[in-house]
């Protein structure tokens, strides 16, 4: 399912968080959002899964305006993982993997037996069957991620949000994340801070600074040194990547002598 | 499930047998028969009917109302705000009603409503108290958890004092012995005209919540989770404190402010079955009529004929049974306890 995101403003408090944004995914594409601290990432995204209502622009789903769709049919559609760390309600990681169908059931009905396969296959394909029964909130960073992402499976979505989904976790967590959510033509927006994992991993990379797009494109054509010490406050160094051929970046310091 | 209902049926079945003046359990039993199905008793049983049926019975039913209503409110309130000492009072609408129940008590306030005066006058202040608690804590993001707790906190303590002012102020020391009482609750006033309310409110609230359990759940999980799984966080917190309120007024005027049951019975049930508000909307509240049921036939028959406050053997019952469960349920952790 593709995504379009038109002219997208949301201000809060008088401040503008997201400026006319336009951004663009296609079905099956991975598309990382990258920018430093406050540059209106997850503003942006929280606006994609109507966690806020943004002050003018449009987000539409294979053209489909949301604002046309209710909450339970977009959630239908489009999935997300928001930063939020998940409460302390001591739900099991079947419980909350459970909540994925939510927006497919009515009212009082009971979790079928379709659901219950969807839910254990969801959390099979990320390698946390074996967590069914433990407590959500016991859970290590990597595990939490990885039972949120079943969760948003289940949902089955066409159109998955990502909001750094690899923060806290360690290397091959990292590594893992991005692998897990790939395939079956599902659409895919990730908000990203480390960007050599974005230029792995993602198909084409938007740049935002202050709310506003300053870049687009193929990781190779964006994150060229020039914007990166512009955007970022560093200074890069571009390498291939010796097996994959993927652009590498390492860092300096700008203005430190080499 | 089902062991509970039992559970309860035997209860309700105790509470009326036991008190201060002996029933037998076969004379109760045929008692309660003839009066759900209008059968005939003899003429010397009539003392010991009117015992059975026009006190004790009507009293057990409005224990179990009252103690399923605060149940299935504070699990519903611990989800709104996601706080663990959240209950069905933290909103600051039982307080408001003690205003307004106090105000009858010692001023005779609403006088012309007869035996409706109390719980109207608790209902009525209970409702405002709810939109001050309301208007106090609403922002432009809509109701944010912790702004309803501080509100409701800062409220409380504000209706408190007038109430505790009124007490003061009252002439008579028999009234202010009265709102002590219900301060601290009592089911002493239940008769059948107190049960309706009460009951039709309770029985709503508990039916609306079941129905909103898979939503409970995202809410519980966070706003932002809530608003990928397609609900809409502020306007279910909304619906929420309404509901809370509405149920909590009707409950808090028949039997005072009843503490710890919506508090405890929640996490109680929690520790139990676990967090998922599908099976924790059946079971907590048949575990708080449980408990009220008994917390009752004690407050009778403990003193008798002397009547304890119910606050003090909630608290009696309650408490050890609570750190015992809590010390056996090793994983429980809600609020990183």
């Amino acid at each position: 399912m593709r995504l379009d995101i038109d002219d997208l403003t949301l201000t809060a408090a008088g401040s503008t968080l997201v400026r006319e944004v336009s951004l663009r995914a296609d079905s099956g594409e991975l598309v990382g959002l990258v920018g430093p601290n406050g540059s209106g990432k997850s503003s942006l995204l929280r606006c994609v899964y109507r966690a806020v209502r943004p002050d003018a622009g449009t987000v539409r789903l294979d053209g489909t305006d949301l604002r046309g769709l209710t909450p339970r049919q977009s959630a239908r559609r489009l999935a997300a993982l928001p930063q939020e760390g998940g409460g302390d309600f001591e739900f099991t990681v079947a419980e909350v993997v459970a909540m994925g169908r939510l927006p497919h059931q009515r009212g009082t009905a009971r979790a079928g037996a379709e659901d219950e396969e969807l839910c254990a296959a969801a959390l099979k394909r990320v390698g946390a069957g074996h967590l069914a029964e433990r407590g959500f909130p016991s859970l290590s960073g990597g595990e939490k991620q990885r039972v949120l992402i079943a969760r948003a499976l289940a949902q089955q979505p066409r159109v998955l949000v990502l909001d750094e989904p690899t923060n806290h976790l360690d290397i091959a967590q990292q590594l893992e994340v991005l692998s897990l959510v790939r395939g079956d033509g599902l659409t895919v927006l990730a908000a990203l801070h480390d960007l050599n994992l974005a230029a792995a991993h993602c198909d084409r990379l938007y740049v935002i600074a202050n709310g506003a797009i300053v870049a687009s494109g193929a990781p190779h054509d964006v994150l060229v040194p020039e914007l990166l010490a512009e955007v970022f406050g560093v200074r890069a160094h571009r390498v291939r990547h010796p097996e994959s051929g993927a652009v590498q970046l390492l860092f300096d310091r700008l203005g430190a002598s080499p | 499930m089902g062991a509970l209902v039992v559970a309860l049926l035997l209860s309700l079945m105790c509470a009326v047998a036991l008190g201060s003046s002996q029933v037998g359990w076969a004379e109760t039993a045929r008692l309660l028969r003839a009066g759900l199905t209008g059968g005939v008793i003899a003429a010397d049983e009539r003392a010991a009917y009117t015992i059975v049926w026009e006190l004790r019975f009507p009293r057990a039913l409005l224990a179990a109302v009252v103690g399923a209503g605060l149940a299935a409110v504070g699990v519903a309130v611990q989800a709104m705000v996601r706080n663990a000492l959240a209950d069905p009072f933290v909103l600051g609408i039982s307080s408001g009603a003690a205003v307004g129940a106090n105000a009858v008590i010692l001023f005779g306030a609403f006088g012309s409503l007869g035996v409706w005066a109390l719980s109207a006058g608790a209902f009525t202040s209970a409702l405002a108290a709810m939109a001050l608690v309301y208007a106090v804590a609403r922002t432009a993001h809509g109701l944010t958890p912790l702004r309803l707790v501080l509100t409701g906190t800062a409220l409380y303590y504000g209706f408190t004092a007038i109430t505790t002012l009124m007490v003061f102020a009252a002439e008579h020391g028999e009234a202010a012995r009265s709102a002590m009482m219900w301060l601290l609750g009592s089911l002493g006033g239940a008769s059948w005209a107190s049960l309706p309310i009460a009951a039709v409110a309770v029985a709503a609230g508990m039916a609306h919540l079941a129905l909103s359990a898979g939503r409970l759940n995202a809410l519980a999980m966070g706003d932002e989770t809530a608003a990928t799984l397609g609900v809409d966080a502020a306007r279910l917190r909304r619906e929420l404190f309404l509901l809370a309120a509405a149920v909590t007024g009707a409950v808090v005027a028949v039997s005072g402010a009843i503490g710890f049951v919506g508090l405890m019975v929640p996490h109680a049930t929690r520790i139990l079955i676990g967090a998922d508000h599908r099976r924790v909307l059946a079971v907590a509240p048949l575990l708080g009529a449980v408990l009220l049921v008994w917390v009752d036939v004690l407050s009778r028959i403990v003193l008798a004929p002397t009547e304890l406050p119910i606050g003090v053997l909630t608290a009696v019952i309650g408490v050890p049974c609570f750190l015992l469960l809590m010390r056996r349920g090793g994983g429980y952790a809600f609020g990183g306890a």
